[in-house]
């Protein structure tokens, strides 16, 4: 019997990877625009869970936002990160620290 | 369904919209010389904004659709401030834009945009507008931030601000959805009044993640880190937009998010906001000692300054919000007026920015740098300027709220703070100019008188600072 | 007639106005612009406060107290702008703009070729306004702001001439000390806050009967009466101000600004402050014995022991600076026993004969083209007539010879001394007489150095020595970077005899001295004449006559001025008496020694200075103070400072290393801008960090 304690449970192991994928990355930045996609997905799980289980419609309705928001946020990820890749010729995030202090 | 009655709440909103979309139009179909008009067009949709928002309140709090959108006098006041400093902020840029080469059109439509946000996100009722108003905000932050195509601080700059704020969003979301999951809505005044909830530890661990949104939004330690970066990569056109009408925003959102909706944990979250706030005083007052650049200097007095602010809000009651309104209002036009200066001194090919560009002002603009001291007074809370009865008031709001050691941790920092910005004050009186630069201001009329009128504005405000704050008082039902 | 509000709001704001023209439109309106705005709005002001002051005296007019503007109200503080006029209200304003429009006239000489003309009008009138504000209020946070705001433009002008190290030097020195007196000043009108409820002074006057029998304990358990602790925090105050030892440390070196202001500020106005705010203050000092003795202590030494050191300096100014110092130590006695009138009374006369001295001792620096140094002047009396009189008589003025203002009063204050029985009144009666006869042998040294006996200083042609170039610097613009010979850095004195300056060969001038222009010397002829007249006239009313009614409160038993007053008939039988009095004989003594040493036998002087050389090397360096300062406060800073630069952090301020906590704030700020690294995985783990802090903070708190 699968209960709603289950679909927190995997949200939130979602979530922890997602926060995980943006701190302990030190290569890549298209790895932390996936992270942050995971961590979005994360939520949806929580809110459609909440709303299968609580018999309420908002969640989902909810869910909806976020994934047409999320979809704008990625193309305003990729275009910056395309931005940077122009600008520096690296999108290694170890690299990028001109300012600081 | 949403009536006809709903769409007349949102007049201003939709107006905005309508205005954005025909700039962005515009843009695309007119040709060099002609853009000038784009300018001055995007200044008065903003004041016929601010009219319109001005002239159609109602006289008591309404909402529409379905109570997701609440028009009230905290709004109104909110709205009328970040669109009026937008203002500003345009009047101020426009030379900066040029000598830049910074596509104007997309400068003038992206703000409006964030700017409908900022509006959307302070007449929030319900976490789906929080959201929505939040996103439509920083979205076209982050490709302002980046607007500057050719630079390599202002690319950096924007991807660290988008990383973070996505992952802040990020866990806002996620304290929404186990909100959601304890009180089974997503309205705000549902959810305030929510009796015993089912799963308390999910409702605050809710909160506990709603309060990372607000103080990364906010700018508060320990989620400040983005601060100094942004404001030094941006091209200070849009630093001064995040210095500004965003810090109106976090406000909003600050207040619909805690007390509209998580008023009934107030006990826990006030603990919460005194903890960031001693953080915030202590990190941007201590770090901004040791800056060079200005902009960055600016940024962590940001951090500081919102720590005052947390310390408004930390009453949880109607008068610590006016408090931290009255402090946001004042924070925001005076830091208008500092990032006009600024501004005002760049040319092309030079940002006016490092510290010691300023060495000497006085002997080569001395108004610009008469008003640049009537700025750091009251960033510095010096009597009688503006700056200074902010910070009395928040600091009597923490005394008031039994966060006595709070008000001294405050007080402590506003004198520690006092140092860097009388140091700015110092270098332009006492410094000899550095050899072989000519740093003077724009011969750019609009923005010198502008630019007088806001810095003065500090002096008058200081001076006559009742009103205002009675008006911030009414909107929160407290009359005098 | 009573008073009006509006003539009271035009003679506060016609300076400031005067001081906005001038400040912001400067390079508009001109030279000529500039002065003629800041000296019609001073002029108004002091138009004005003569005839508020007629008002008061014939008597048709009541004192005036009202709040113009309520600022804010937070609690039961009150904060507002309001006016107090009454008779020493009234005459203080007489005395400032009096003398500040004398002072205006006297700089468009002075500062002729300054490229920062405007600037300095725009500064003085801005001073005038502050001090008018600070005199005229009526409750405690617009004194202190006024407090405050007259120190701001005093920082302003003594760091006038920005290029120079000594002036900022002296700048930072003056900033410093006088936030020790405003800290203390601050506390005690908290206390007054904290025990009377009101800031208002009325109100705060009224009530201070409320006081007996109340205490607070400081530190260390001992309980101390509220009326004393207000009493001395408020003094201490007035010892940043009016450089009281030990904060006098500041004056001296604050004479690096232009000769006008030392006139203005330093000596006529803003130093009288202190002392005017302790009148003003009377019903609270009166509460409280032992605040009153701690003021006459401090007074007595502040009145010899900077005298003494006044005999061995040899720039002018200094000379002036050291008596100024001491004149103030006796208004402070007669504030320690009661005889605030005394104070008051003599605050007037020495505003008129010191703002006369210092600007006479401008003049000669004009006329010696920028030479301060003492030791290279003499017999200029025929160089420039009209000084050498009016200087004699200022300094006749400050001598206390009988029938000279400063004899009523110097003289009152010394028999006040006599008749009180206040604790410290012994020590204190006889620092006042012995100053007596330091303040004639200063003064008369003075006078023989710079006027009398043999020049000192050759006349060379423009090609003398080669130092063409230097000497247009030397002629332009009070510029005196080049004539400031024996100031090192740290602006110690004109310690070493030979030690010179670099850039130029002291007493030699390229033209010969001759008399100030008219702006300079008319001036001076108008303060010469309240020098010599002004205590004979006002001597009766005004210290005996209970000529300032209720604005001075003195408890009965404390009375020593009325019991002087029995033996009063008259000025001149004060006058007459005062010839067989010892105050006059001692005044007489040093008078002879001067003659004697530096007019008739120069060499005597240097054969006992070397007899007296211990005692020599310890007014020379000033006690020490400044050392002892220097290694306690600056050396402490500068090591911190240094342990911080090797550590290995670039970020160097520049600025105030004088602070040691300044500094550590500075180590721990470079510490903390590593966290800020740049790295955007940092960053984001920095929100998780806090993230986690937030819920096991609630965690923690959820538990218990």
């Amino acid at each position: 019997m699968i209960t709603l304690a289950h679909f927190i449970v995997l949200g939130a192991v979602l979530f922890c990877i997602a926060v995980a994928g943006v701190f302990i990355n030190r290569k890549n930045v298209i790895v932390l625009l996936m992270a942050i996609e995971l961590m979005l997905l994360a939520v949806n799980i929580n809110f459609v869970a909440f709303s299968r289980f609580l018999g309420d419609v908002q969640g989902q309705v909810f869910v909806f936002f976020i994934l047409t928001v999320a979809a704008a946020e990625s193309a305003i990820g990729l275009a910056i990160l395309t931005l940077l890749f122009r600008n520096r010729s690296t999108i290694n995030v170890a690299e990028i620290d001109s300012m600081k202090g | 369904m949403p009536t006809f009655n709903d769409f007349l709440i949102l007049l201003p909103e939709a107006y905005l919209t309508v205005a954005a979309c025909v700039i962005l139009l515009m843009d695309a179909f007119l040709k060099g010389g002609q853009r000038v008009a784009i300018h001055w067009l995007s200044i008065i949709v903003l004041l016929v904004g601010a009219w319109l928002v001005i002239d159609g309140q109602p006289a008591t709090a309404v909402s529409g659709f379905s109570g997701m959108f609440i028009r009230d006098p905290v709004a109104e006041i909110l709205k009328v401030f970040s669109l009026l400093t937008t203002a500003l902020m345009f009047i101020y840029s426009r030379g900066y834009l040029r000598d830049r080469n910074i596509n104007e059109g997309e400068y003038y439509a992206l703000t409006l945009f964030a700017v409908i946000g900022i509006m959307v996100l302070v007449s929030a009722g319900s976490l789906v507008t929080v959201y929505l108003g939040l996103e439509l905000l920083t979205l076209s932050s982050y490709a302002l931030v980046a607007l500057n195509r050719d630079s390599k601080l202002s690319s950096e700059a924007a991807i660290k601000y988008f990383v973070l704020g996505a992952l802040a969003s990020g866990m806002l979301l996620y304290g929404m959805s186990m909100i959601y999951g304890a009180t089974h809505s997503l309205d705000l005044a549902t959810i305030l009044h929510v009796q015993n909830v089912e799963w308390r530890n999910l409702m605050l661990f809710g909160v506990v993640f709603a309060i990372v949104g607000i103080g990364f939004k906010l700018g508060a330690a320990p989620f400040h880190m983005w601060i100094p970066d942004v404001y030094q990569g941006a091209p200070t056109a849009v630093t001064i937009f995040i210095g500004t009408a965003q810090k109106i925003a976090a406000f909003g959102m600050a207040y619909r998010l805690l007390d509209s909706g998580l008023g009934a944990y107030a006990h826990e979250w006030r603990m919460m906001l005194a903890v960031l706030a001693v953080l915030s005083l202590a990190i941007g007052n201590l770090l901004a000692i040791v800056q060079t650049n200005l902009k960055r200097l600016l940024a962590y007095s940001t951090i500081s300054h919102m720590g005052f602010l947390l310390l408004g809000l930390v009453e949880a009651n109607p008068a610590g919000y006016s408090a931290a309104m009255f402090y946001a209002i004042s924070y925001a036009l005076t830091s208008a007026a500092a990032f006009g200066i600024i501004l005002a001194m760049s040319r092309a090919g030079f940002e006016c920015e490092e510290i010691d560009d300023f060495k000497g002002l006085n002997q080569r603009s001395p108004w610009f740098a008469f008003l640049m001291m009537l700025v750091m007074f009251s960033l510095a809370g010096v009597p009688p300027l503006f700056g200074f009865f902010g910070k009395l008031l928040v600091l009597q709001s923490a005394i008031d709220a039994g966060f006595l050691w709070l008000a001294v941790v405050g007080a402590v920092f506003a004198i520690i703070g006092l140092y860097y910005y009388l140091r700015v004050v110092k270098v332009m009186y006492f410094d000899a100019p550095v050899e072989g630069t000519d740093v003077r201001a724009q011969p750019d009329m609009p923005l010198r008188f502008v630019l007088s009128l806001n810095a003065l504005a500090l002096l008058a405000l200081g001076i006559a600072w009742g009103p205002l704050f009675a008006w911030c008082q009414r909107a929160f039902g407290i009359t005098a | 007639m009573d008073l009006s509000l509006s003539v009271l709001i035009t003679i506060a704001l016609a300076p400031l106005v005067g001081a906005l023209l001038a400040g912001l439109f400067g390079r508009v309106i001109g030279r000529v612009g500039s002065h003629c705005v800041t000296i019609l709005g001073v002029g108004i002001a002091c138009a004005l406060s003569i005839h508020v002051l007629w008002q008061l005296v014939s008597g048709d007019a009541k004192n005036f107290n009202q709040d113009v503007y309520t600022w804010f109200q937070a609690g039961n503080l009150h904060v507002s702008v309001g006016f107090m006029v009454d008779r020493l209200t009234a005459m203080m304003m007489v005395v400032v703009t009096f003398v500040s429009l004398l002072v205006h006239v006297y700089t468009i000489g002075y500062m002729a070729d300054d490229p920062g003309y405007q600037r300095f009008f725009s500064y003085i009138s801005l001073f005038t306004f502050s001090m008018l504000m600070l005199v005229m209020s009526n409750n405690f946070m617009q004194l202190f702001f006024g407090w405050e705001a007259v120190g701001l433009v005093s920082y302003l002008l003594i760091g006038f001439w920005y290029k120079k190290p000594t002036a900022i030097y002296a700048n930072l020195k003056a900033f410093v000390v006088n936030r020790v007196g405003d800290f203390g000043f601050l506390l005690g009108i908290a206390a007054v806050l904290y025990f009377l409820n009101t800031l208002d002074y009325a109100t705060a006057f009224d009530s201070a009967g409320a006081l007996t029998g109340r205490a607070i304990t400081v530190v260390g358990g001992h309980a101390w009466p509220a009326a004393t602790v207000i009493g001395v925090l408020l003094f201490i105050g007035a010892m940043g101000k009016s450089a009281q030892v030990p904060l006098h440390v500041w004056l001296p070196d604050s004479m690096e600004g232009p000769t006008p202001i030392s006139a203005l500020i330093h000596a006529a106005t803003m130093v009288t402050a202190g002392i005017f705010m302790v009148a003003r203050m009377s019903p609270l000092f009166e509460m409280s014995e032992g605040a009153l003795s701690f003021i006459l202590v401090i007074g007595a030494t502040t009145a010899l022991f900077t005298g003494l050191i006044g005999i061995v300096q040899n720039d002018i100014k200094r000379v002036i600076a050291y008596s100024t110092l001491s004149q103030l130590g006796y208004m402070t006695v007669a504030l320690g026993v009661s005889a605030y009138s005394g104070a008051v009374f003599h605050l007037m006369t020495h505003a008129f004969f010191k703002a006369l001295l210092f600007l006479g001792a401008g003049s000669v620096i004009i006329g010696m083209h920028h030479e301060q140094d003492m030791r290279y002047m003499g017999g200029l009396r025929k160089y420039m007539p009209v000084t050498w009189i009016t200087m004699w008589i200022g300094s006749l003025a400050l001598a206390g010879t009988p029938f000279f203002a400063g004899f009523y009063s110097k003289d009152a204050i010394i028999e006040a001394v006599g008749e009180s029985h206040r604790w410290g009144a012994g020590y204190a009666y006889f620092c006042v007489m012995a100053g007596v006869f330091v303040t004639s042998l200063y003064s008369f040294r003075l006078l023989y150095m710079t006027f009398h006996g043999a020049e000192r200083f050759t006349v060379v042609g423009h090609h003398g020595h080669g130092h063409a170039a230097h000497g247009h610097a030397a002629v332009v613009g009070g510029q005196s970077i080049h004539s400031d010979p024996g100031h090192d850095a740290h602006g110690h004195d004109a310690a070493d005899e030979h030690k010179e300056d670099s850039h130029h060969t002291p007493g030699e001038l390229e033209h010969a001295p001759s008399e100030s222009p008219w702006v300079v010397t008319v001036p001076l002829i108008l303060l010469a004449i309240p020098s010599l007249l002004i205590g004979f006239f006002t001597v009766g009313p005004m210290l005996y006559g209970g000529w300032f009614g209720k604005a001075i409160h003195v408890e009965e038993q404390n009375n020593v001025l009325g019991e002087l007053a029995r033996d009063f008939h008259g000025a001149t039988a004060a006058a007459l008496h005062g010839f067989i009095q010892l105050p006059f004989l001692l005044a007489l003594a040093g008078f002879i020694v001067a003659t004697v040493i530096y007019l008739f036998k120069p060499a005597l002087a240097d054969s006992i200075k070397r007899a007296l050389h211990p005692i020599w090397r310890v007014l020379d360096k000033k006690y020490w103070v400044d050392e002892v300062y220097f290694a306690i406060f600056a050396k402490g800073g500068v090591k911190l400072g240094r342990a911080f630069w090797r550590g290995g952090d670039a970020a160097v301020i520049d600025g105030v290393l004088i602070d040691g906590s300044a500094s550590l704030v500075e180590r721990i700020a470079s510490g903390g801008r590593r966290l800020q690294s740049g790295f955007l995985y940092h960053y984001a783990f920095a929100m998780i960090l806090g993230l986690i802090l937030l819920l096991g903070g609630y965690w923690l708190v959820g538990q218990g």
